[in-house]
């Protein structure tokens, strides 16, 4: 049964804001993700894909509507469950590198991992130097995490999205902060990592160029899906 | 769990390290507030206590003794003739009768077998007069036993030369101050002193006291009870007050009026004595207390503030450590315990410091004449502040982050990180 269940699933997501007056930002999103799928969402600004992204994350609870996530629906789960589920089975990759300024590279990289306790510190230790090898910064992994450049530090947070091994990696217009040189580098990482087989890819982009090198994009316009792209 | 608790303070540990400047200023705050805490309390006990002792210390608990006064019962009341009438009798004069406590050998037998009691000691007073060539000084000589004046009354501390076991020796006085200087004698002179009954005796000087009061100092000396009553000329059984000290004060007024009844004399508790020094004592003590509690207060608020306003700076992180998987409880206890350390830290070496500046106020010259062996401030060193202090330490650093670390378990990290 879980072999043809999406790696995550909408049914009929909405999203009401209503400070200062009452917009209804999504209205009834149903759409899902396979494993091992690409899939990029596009649209204007404001029409909603931030929102959608935040909810499927799990950090935005307050929406009508079922999510699921391999399979199991996140409806009336309490926040340290889905602290936990978010920690097991994905990964996040913000706009701006989102890391710890207090900690080295390689620190910012295990608190993930230590947090979530399958391995002991010795062994997230050696997976954490072993992911920022693959992302070509392991020199980089004693330095404070605020004294590299913009382009290690959003390979530091992708190298940490993966430290739990998750089954989908969320990005927030992960290149949106990086020149063109870095913005491929990234983009050629996370191709890299989904073209592996199972780890499936959800990313919110502005930039045509790397949504079209995506697997599928979704189109959003007005709080709805526009084109399911396929 | 325990790996838990120590990926937690890993956290609070390395952000407290980050920002060592600002974790230090906060820790002084603590520190400071805790010094001042310790070192007042205690200077302010020491004093109290000192202030207390000159009272305490020379008063015994309950004093018996004899008061001169007339007869209830006059022989005019035993008159059958005149039973059923009123008889009014002026000017009674008090019968001739000596000054002493009857019975007073029983009495402090019984004494010494009373649980209650302390210790007691007997004294005789004398009415004497110094002869100094053609002049009469007044004096009071106190026949006392020198070993248990000293045990109960410290009488040592205000023995300012010579010293009281010389008083074992027959026929030796120490000498109020006052006394002293006006007969310019020192120690191994001899005076001559007459009593009321005209009686004369020479009395060797073994020492000088002084109370602080001119008043005493200039009348006031103390012989040794033998010497006073051979003085007398009476035998051991003349004792004119028993002075008792007991294990505790507050039953001083009940304990007075039981010995008063079983022995038939009269007896003054300490409180009736000296009822303007519980009055002084206790506003003194209130004072204290509220500069205590406001001292705390005011240190508490301190702390909270620096503590509220390092978490304000660390919302991004919080966002962050939920946004990869750390939930609301971490978070809490990430800020509690990055606050807690602040507070055994800065609480422990305000300690230290606390205690070393009750050292320093303890070395500052203090000299009063009412107190003749005091030479610095007194401090209290008791244990009881720097455990109030731990404790507060504590408990302050733990509220402080308490409040702070649940709105910060609460905060949306979407709310954070799309607010950029």
């Amino acid at each position: 049964m879980s072999q043809i269940d999406p790696v995550l699933e909408t049914r009929k997501v909405s999203k009401t804001f209503h400070d200062p007056v009452t917009v209804q930002v999504l209205k009834e999103v149903s759409f899902s993700v396979e494993r091992g799928e690409f899939v990029s969402i596009m649209g204007k600004s404001g029409c909603g894909k931030s929102t959608l992204l935040y909810i499927l994350s799990t950090m935005d609870t307050d929406f009508q509507g079922e999510l699921l996530l391999d399979g199991k629906s996140t409806t009336g789960m309490d926040r340290d469950h889905l602290s936990r589920l978010r920690s097991e089975k994905i990964g996040f990759v913000f706009q701006f590198h989102y890391l710890l300024p207090e900690f080295s590279v390689l620190r910012n990289v295990m608190l993930p991992a230590l947090k979530l306790g399958r391995y002991g510190p010795e062994e997230v230790e050696h997976r954490a130097m072993e992911r920022l090898k693959i992302l070509e910064i392991g020199d980089q992994a004693l330095k404070r995490a605020n004294q590299i450049s913009g382009g290690q530090k959003q390979r530091v947070a992708i190298a940490r999205a993966l430290i739990n091994d998750p089954l989908i990696i969320m990005g927030d217009e992960p290149t949106g902060n990086l020149d063109s040189k870095n913005s491929d580098i990234v983009f050629d990482i996370l191709r890299g990592l989904s073209a592996e087989g199972e780890r499936s890819m959800l990313v919110v982009t502005h930039d045509e160029d790397f949504a079209k090198r995506t697997d599928r994009t979704i189109v959003m316009d007005d709080g709805r899906i526009a084109d399911h792209g396929r | 769990m325990t790996m838990d608790l120590k990926l937690i303070l890993g956290i609070s540990t390395t952000m407290l390290l980050a920002r060592l400047k600002q974790s230090v200023v906060a820790g002084v705050g603590v520190t400071f507030s805790i010094m001042m805490y310790i070192a007042l309390s205690g200077f302010m006990n020491g004093l109290n206590e000192l202030l207390d002792g000159l009272i305490l210390n020379r008063t015994p608990h309950i004093r018996l003794y004899n008061e001169i006064e007339p007869s209830e019962d006059q022989p005019l009341d035993l008159a059958p003739d005149f039973a059923d009438r009123t008889v009014f009798i002026s000017r009674i004069k008090p019968k001739a009768e000596l000054t002493r406590v009857r019975n007073a050998l029983g009495i402090m037998q019984a004494l010494e077998k009373d649980e209650r009691v302390l210790g007691i000691a007997a004294k005789t007073t004398a009415q004497v007069f110094f002869n100094v060539g053609t002049i009469d000084l007044n004096g009071v000589i106190n026949g006392i036993q020198p070993a248990e004046e000293d045990r109960l009354f410290r009488f040592s501390d205000y023995v300012v030369s010579g010293s009281v076991h010389d008083l074992n020796a027959v026929n030796s006085v120490i000498l109020g101050k006052g006394v002293a200087d006006k007969m310019q004698v020192d120690l191994g002179d001899m005076v001559q002193v007459t009593t009321a009954d005209g009686q004369r005796t020479m009395l060797k000087v073994v020492g000088t006291y002084q109370s602080g009061l001119a008043d005493l100092d200039n009348v006031q000396c103390y012989a040794s009870i033998k010497t006073t009553q051979k003085l007398l000329g009476r035998g051991n059984d003349m004792i004119t007050d028993i002075q008792v000290k007991l294990h505790d004060l507050a039953s001083a007024p009940a304990l007075a009026r039981e010995f008063a009844r079983k022995f038939d004399v009269e007896a003054l508790d300490i409180q009736t004595a000296n009822a303007q020094f519980e009055t002084g004592s206790n506003v003194r003590s209130i004072i204290s207390y509220v500069v205590s509690v406001v001292l705390l207060i005011v240190a508490g608020f301190g702390i909270y503030n620096i503590l509220n306003m390092l978490i304000y700076e660390k919302l991004d992180s919080i966002a962050i450590l939920k946004a990869t998987g750390f939930s609301g409880g971490d978070v809490r206890a990430i800020f509690i315990s990055l606050s807690m350390i602040i507070g055994v830290c800065g609480g422990a070496v305000g300690l230290v410091m606390g205690y070393f500046a009750s050292i320093g106020i303890s070395h500052i010259p203090f000299e009063t004449e009412a107190l003749p062996t005091i030479k610095t401030y007194p401090v209290d060193f008791s244990g009881r502040y720097y455990l109030i202090g731990v404790a507060f330490a504590l408990v302050t650093t733990y509220i402080a982050g308490l409040f702070p670390a649940q709105r910060a378990s609460r905060i949306d990290p979407v709310e954070i990180i799309r607010g950029k």
